[in-house]
């Protein structure tokens, strides 16, 4: 059942799409991301998988190239992280468009300016509404075990669709720590050979990513929607398929201790884990707390949260990025938005945390669930812990 | 749980320190985790990096301020940063120095333990080269236990290949010289 390691995060990421068999890498290094991009290029230096690694100017040539080469059938992995990934950003929707099941690992970090290279979620969420699926991990592990799943969640026939896998910058890309890798032979059995659904070749001529007139943009639109909200079936499905033969769970939406809590935090990414030490820690205090973790960001999962928020009165929602002049961060407004029309709901606050690297402490959560234990705050939302 | 932060100069290797003690730990089925101070190096900068071990799951993924041990590469930064900063009155402050105590005391606000090696001699006698990580981290196995040296045998072999029996043997010396003075 695969082999206990010691590996920096990154360099896992790398190795687990190594296992998956890519069959192209396109990728432009940048802070905190390069390790997995100078780690798949020694993996195909030294030919441990059967690849080509495209060498590109930038991270906009390194998705095109991605979708180029997705286009002729292959299986594509790319990898960026802040500035990058907005320079991606006109690609993104296309390749979404054009249902070819990329994998891209994203090393999560803040945007300039200020400059800044530590990890906030600023970068993906700008590209929330690209026809991605997302997934946000919690540790190396679950890095390493969704790299694998994506593949083959986006590459279903019922999905066909890009998927990222999220990776907090230096919080996790930059850690050295405990994962089990899977045996290729495991990976093997779990993934199935990649058969596309259309694929460019010069004795099949095909053309792809066409002009949409008025008559049709619309439901070419509509296609990628519901391809994108049907996807977490298939999703859920992959997840149950590794959970049977890895023996670890993932769910769109972890509890963690609340089956009696009046009040609920909710994180996405690399914070959980220390929330979970907070949510110990007031428990043994007598606060009935608990912790939501979303580890499927899109397609959102509705059904789950409302499941999970069940006899909680108040939701602690933590963000990573700033919605600048809107109603809160885009977790918040989301979460907000999805329970609007439930009968019974629990007050919703929101704290923005971690902006640029600030660290967020199990001391610092504690703080939050205390001062949101009413329900409200002074402000509408509050950037946790800035001075000014 | 034990917390460590060690402190270098750019290119002095702090960052591989973390990087073999981690993986030594998880060799005896342990749990831990290795980084560095999130951000740019520069070579000669002075710069941190940190460990957590333990036996347990480690969920934690702050940062370390209360570290029980605090490993110096370079006594000329004792001078320049406050190397205690945060370390537990229970602690150990293990600095690669030939100094003595009353000489350390002038720049170092620590009342609890401190253990002295001389890393950089022995760097130069097994190494040629005054680089002290792997040194430092056979001198932190003596007064820690917190890995046994024989663990660091395979992720120094990984990392340093031909010269990594020079790199063991180096570690192995500091073992046996380092000494608590206070």
């Amino acid at each position: 059942m695969g082999k206990r390691v010691g590996m920096e995060v990154a360099i896992a990421s790398a190795e687990a799409a190594a296992l998956c068999k890519f069959d192209v890498a396109a990728v432009y290094p940048i802070t905190p991301q390069s390790h997995v991009a100078e780690h798949l290029s020694d993996i195909v230096h030294e030919g441990r998988v059967d690849a080509s690694f495209i060498t590109v100017e930038s991270e906009h040539s390194a998705l095109s190239a991605a979708i180029g080469a997705a286009g002729t059938g292959a299986r594509v992995v790319t990898a960026t992280s802040s500035q990058g990934l907005l320079y991606m950003s006109e690609v993104l929707p296309i390749a979404s468009a054009m249902r070819l099941p990329i994998v891209m690992i994203i090393a999560n970090r803040a945007v300039s300016g200020p400059i800044n290279i530590w990890n906030d979620h600023s970068d993906i969420m700008p590209m929330r509404d690209t026809g991605w699926i997302s997934f946000f991990a919690d540790n190396g592990q679950e890095v390493v075990d969704m790299t694998i799943q994506a593949f083959k969640v986006g590459e279903d026939r019922r999905v066909m669709l890009p998927v990222n896998v999220n990776m907090d910058g230096f919080q996790l890309t930059h850690m050295v720590e405990p994962i089990i890798m899977p045996e290729q032979e495991e990976v093997d059995r779990f993934l199935p050979a990649y058969v596309p659904y259309a694929a460019l070749h010069p004795d099949n001529i095909v053309s792809m990513g066409t002009l949409g007139m008025p008559e049709i943009y619309a439901e070419a639109q509509k296609s990628k929607d519901v391809a994108l909200v049907n996807s977490i079936k298939v999703v859920k499905e992959v997840w149950k398929d590794w959970e049977k033969q890895f023996g670890r769970k993932y769910e769109p939406i972890q509890s963690y201790r609340t089956e009696d809590a009046d009040i609920a935090l909710l994180t996405m990414g690399s914070m959980g884990e220390t929330a979970e030490i907070a949510v110990d820690e007031l428990r043994e205090q007598g606060v009935k707390v608990g912790l939501l973790k979303i580890k499927l960001w899109r397609p959102f999962p509705f059904d789950e949260l409302k499941k999970a928020i069940k006899g909680i009165k108040v939701l602690v929602v933590t963000d990573r990025a700033i919605s600048f002049g809107g109603p809160g961060g885009p977790v918040f407004s989301e979460i907000r938005s999805a329970l609007y029309d439930q009968p019974k709901r629990p007050k919703v606050v929101n704290y923005i945390i971690g902006l640029g690297g600030r660290d967020v402490t199990v001391e610092g959560f504690m703080d939050m669930v205390r001062r949101a234990a009413k329900g409200k705050l002074s402000e509408r939302y509050e950037i946790y812990g800035v001075r000014g | 749980m034990l917390e460590i932060r060690w402190h270098g100069r750019g290119g002095q290797g702090a960052v591989t320190s973390v990087e073999l003690l981690s993986l030594a730990a998880i060799e005896e089925e342990k749990y831990a985790q290795g980084f560095p101070s999130f951000g740019p190096e520069r070579r000669g900068a002075p710069v941190t990096a940190f460990n957590r071990v333990d036996d347990k799951q480690i969920k934690i993924r702050s940062g370390i301020y209360h570290p029980d041990v605090v490993v110096v590469l370079d006594e000329s930064l004792v001078a320049l940063v406050d190397v205690a900063e945060g370390l537990k009155p229970t602690g150990i402050l293990l600095v690669n120095t030939t100094k003595t105590l009353a000489e350390l005391k002038k720049n170092i606000k620590f009342s609890g333990k401190i253990a002295t090696c001389d890393a950089t001699g022995i760097a130069w006698k097994e190494l040629g080269v005054p680089i002290t990580n792997t040194t430092m981290l056979g001198a932190l196995l003596k007064v820690t236990g917190v890995v046994k040296i024989d663990s660091l045998d395979n992720p120094v072999k990984e990392r340093f290949g031909r010269i990594a029996q020079k790199n063991m043997s180096a570690a192995k010396s500091a073992f046996d010289q380092v000494r608590i003075i206070s």
